[in-house]
C-alpha cells in the first residue's frame, strides 16, 4: 500500500513539526482556500459584467476567446502581466507602488471574518462587523495615495472625489449596519446570520427594507461603481486615480475593485438575506425538497444575485453629478437611516414578532 | 402635487425601478449584433465599393477616354491619359485611380456616358503600402472582368429608376 505509507509518512512529519509552524501552515492554507476561489470569481465577474451589460445593450459581449469567450479573463490577465509597468518620472515611486497594495490588501483581509457556513470562517471574532467596517475603510488610503503619488491632475482629482465620496457614504453605511446589529443583537457575523433563522420572510431585508436599499446603494457608492463612478468618470477625468497606472499595477486596482464588489455582495447577503440559510426553512414541503442543498450554495446564489444587481445598475443608470452624490449621501441617506434606527430600536424593545422576538 | 408627496414618492425610487425594468426587458431580448466575418448585413445593389472598368461583351473596353470622370472627381483621384489607337479610336493609355484620395462619392460612375467606370460591391480589399492603393488600368479592368456578372445584374436592377 504505497498510498497509505505516503499519507502516514506525511502525517508523521506533520506531527513532528513545532506547533507554531503547524499553526502558520494551517492559516496559510485557509488564506489560499479563500483567496484562490476569490481571485477566480473576480476574473469571471469581469467576464460576467461584459456579457450581462452586452446583453442589456443588445450586444453579445466577448465570445471569441475559448468557448463562449470563457477564456477572455485569462487572456486579459496575461496581457496585463506582459505589459510594462510605467512609473511617471515625477511620481513618488515608493508611494506609487504602495497605492495598489494598500487598495487590494483590505479587500482581501476583510474576508477573514466572513462565515461561509456554520463554522466555515477563518477568524470567528466577536467584533466581526466592526472589523469589516474598519478594514474596508482602509481601502480609501490606497486610492488617495495612488492619486497623490501619480503627480497627475486627473489622478489627483479622482482621488479627491473618491475619498470624499467613500467617507460620506461610510456614515450612511455605518448607520445602516447599526440597525442590523441592533436587530440581531450581536456584532458577530455568524450570530447575525443565525438571528435570521426561519424562512425568507425572517430575513432582515424585510423588516429593514429601507435600510437594505440604502445599504446597497451606499455599497455601490463605496465601491465607486456606476452610477457613482465619478472617481473614475471616463468622460470627465479619463480614469481617475489610476490614470497613470499600467500593466500589473493597474490590474491590481482592477482586482481590488471587483474583490470589493464581491465582498460587499457577500456582506449584504449575510446581513440582510440570511447568509447560508435556506429561503425555505420552516416551510412544510419545500424545506424537505431543498434540504440537500449545502449552505454555501445558498450563500453563493445570493451573492450571485447581488453581483448581478451591480451590473444591472451600471447598465441602467447614468452617472450622478458630484454635488448630487454628496446631497444624496448627507441630506437623504443619513437622516433616513437615523429615523429608521430609532424605529428599529423601538421595535426591538417592543419585541415585535416575528423578527425581533 | 405638494412638495411632501413629491418627496415621499421619490423615496419609492419609482423612476429608478422603471429604468431597471427596461434594461431587464432588453436583457431577455435577442441581441442585434452581426458577427462580421461569418455574418454580413444585406447590401444594396447601389453600394459604392471598389471601382472597376467594364468591357463590352465582345471584349472591347468601354472607356472612350472622354475624361468626364476625371473632370467630375471632387477628390482629384483619377488621372487619365489618352491616345489614338491603330484602328483610329480614342482610348486611354493610362487610367489611374488613387484609392487613398477617393471619397467613394460615385460621381465618376454617374458621369460616365458608356457605363465604363463603375463602383462594385467589393469591400474586402486592403493595402499595406500606399502604392498598392494606386489602381491602374490593368487592375481596374481585371476587377471588371472578375465581377462583370454582378455588375451587370446590379445595373439591370437599377435601370427602371434611371
Amino acid at each position: 500500500m504505497p498510498m497509505n505509507t505516503l499519507i502516514e509518512t506525511v502525517l508523521g512529519y506533520w506531527q513532528w513539526l513545532p506547533v507554531a509552524v503547524q499553526t502558520v501552515v494551517v492559516i496559510l492554507a485557509q488564506i489560499v482556500a479563500i483567496i484562490a476561489p476569490l481571485m477566480l470569481s473576480v476574473a469571471y465577474y469581469t467576464y460576467m459584467e461584459r456579457r450581462v451589460i452586452g446583453r442589456m445593450q443588445a450586444r453579445i459581449g466577448p465570445n471569441r476567446v475559448g468557448y463562449f469567450g470563457l477564456l477572455q479573463p485569462i487572456a486579459d490577465g496575461v496581457k496585463l502581466l506582459m505589459k510594462e509597468v510605467l512609473v511617471p518620472i515625477k511620481a513618488n515611486p515608493i508611494l506609487f507602488y504602495l497605492g495598489p497594495v494598500l487598495t487590494i490588501a483590505p479587500a482581501m483581509a476583510a474576508w477573514a471574518v466572513v462565515p461561509f457556513q456554520p463554522g466555515w470562517v477563518v477568524a470567528d471574532i466577536n467584533l466581526g462587523l466592526l472589523y469589516v467596517l474598519a478594514i474596508t475603510s482602509m481601502g480609501v488610503y490606497g486610492v488617495i495615495i495612488a492619486g497623490w503619488a501619480s503627480n497627475s491632475r486627473y489622478a489627483f482629482l479622482g482621488a479627491m472625489r473618491s475619498a470624499a465620496q467613500i467617507i460620506s457614504y461610510e456614515i450612511a453605511m455605518g448607520f445602516a449596519l447599526i440597525s442590523v446589529l441592533i436587530a440581531a443583537g450581536s456584532i458577530n457575523l455568524t450570530e447575525i446570520v443565525m438571528a435570521q433563522q426561519g424562512s425568507a420572510a425572517h430575513w432582515f431585508a424585510l423588516p429593514l427594507l429601507p435600510i437594505f436599499v440604502i445599504y446597497f446603494i451606499s455599497a455601490v457608492a463605496e465601491t465607486n461603481r456606476a452610477p457613482f463612478d465619478v472617481a473614475e468618470g471616463e468622460s470627465e477625468i479619463v480614469a481617475g486615480f489610476h490614470v497613470e497606472y499600467s500593466g500589473m499595477t493597474f490590474a491590481v486596482f482592477f482586482l481590488a475593485e471587483y474583490a470589493n464588489m464581491i465582498l460587499i455582495c457577500t456582506l449584504t447577503s449575510l446581513m440582510f438575506l440570511g447568509g447560508w440559510l435556506s429561503p425555505f426553512e420552516g416551510i412544510p414541503v419545500l424545506e424537505g425538497l431543498f434540504s440537500w442543498v449545502p449552505g454555501i450554495i445558498w450563500l453563493a446564489g445570493k451573492i450571485f444575485v447581488m453581483a448581478f444587481m451591480f451590473l444591472w445598475f451600471r447598465a441602467t443608470f447614468p452617472r450622478y453629478r458630484y454635488d448630487q452624490i454628496m446631497r444624496l449621501g448627507w441630506k437623504v441617506f443619513i437622516p433616513i437611516t437615523i429615523v429608521w434606527l430609532a424605529l428599529v430600536g423601538a421595535a426591538v424593545v417592543a419585541e415585535l414578532p416575528w423578527w425581533f422576538d | 402635487m405638494s412638495a411632501a408627496v413629491k418627496y415621499l414618492r421619490s423615496l419609492l425610487l419609482l423612476e429608478l425601478l422603471a429604468g431597471l425594468a427596461l434594461t431587464l426587458k432588453h436583457f431577455f431580448r435577442p441581441s442585434i449584433t452581426i458577427q462580421f466575418p461569418e455574418e454580413q448585413t444585406p447590401m444594396s445593389n447601389r453600394f459604392r465599393g471598389l471601382h472597376a472598368l467594364r468591357r463590352y461583351p465582345n471584349g472591347e473596353e468601354r472607356c472612350i477616354a472622354c475624361k468626364l470622370c476625371e473632370a467630375v472627381c471632387p477628390a482629384l483621384a483619377i488621372t487619365i491619359e489618352s491616345e489614338e489607337r491603330d484602328d483610329g479610336t480614342r482610348r486611354t493609355s493610362r487610367y489611374d485611380i488613387d484609392l487613398s484620395k477617393c471619397i467613394y462619392c460615385g460621381y465618376c460612375e454617374e458621369a460616365c456616358p458608356v457605363d465604363s467606370i463603375v463602383m462594385t460591391r467589393e469591400i474586402q480589399y486592403h493595402a499595406e503600402e500606399r502604392s498598392e492603393l494606386l489602381y491602374d488600368k490593368a487592375k481596374l479592368l481585371a476587377q471588371g472582368d472578375a465581377l462583370e456578372e454582378q455588375i451587370a445584374a446590379d445595373r439591370a436592377l437599377d435601370a427602371p429608376y434611371r
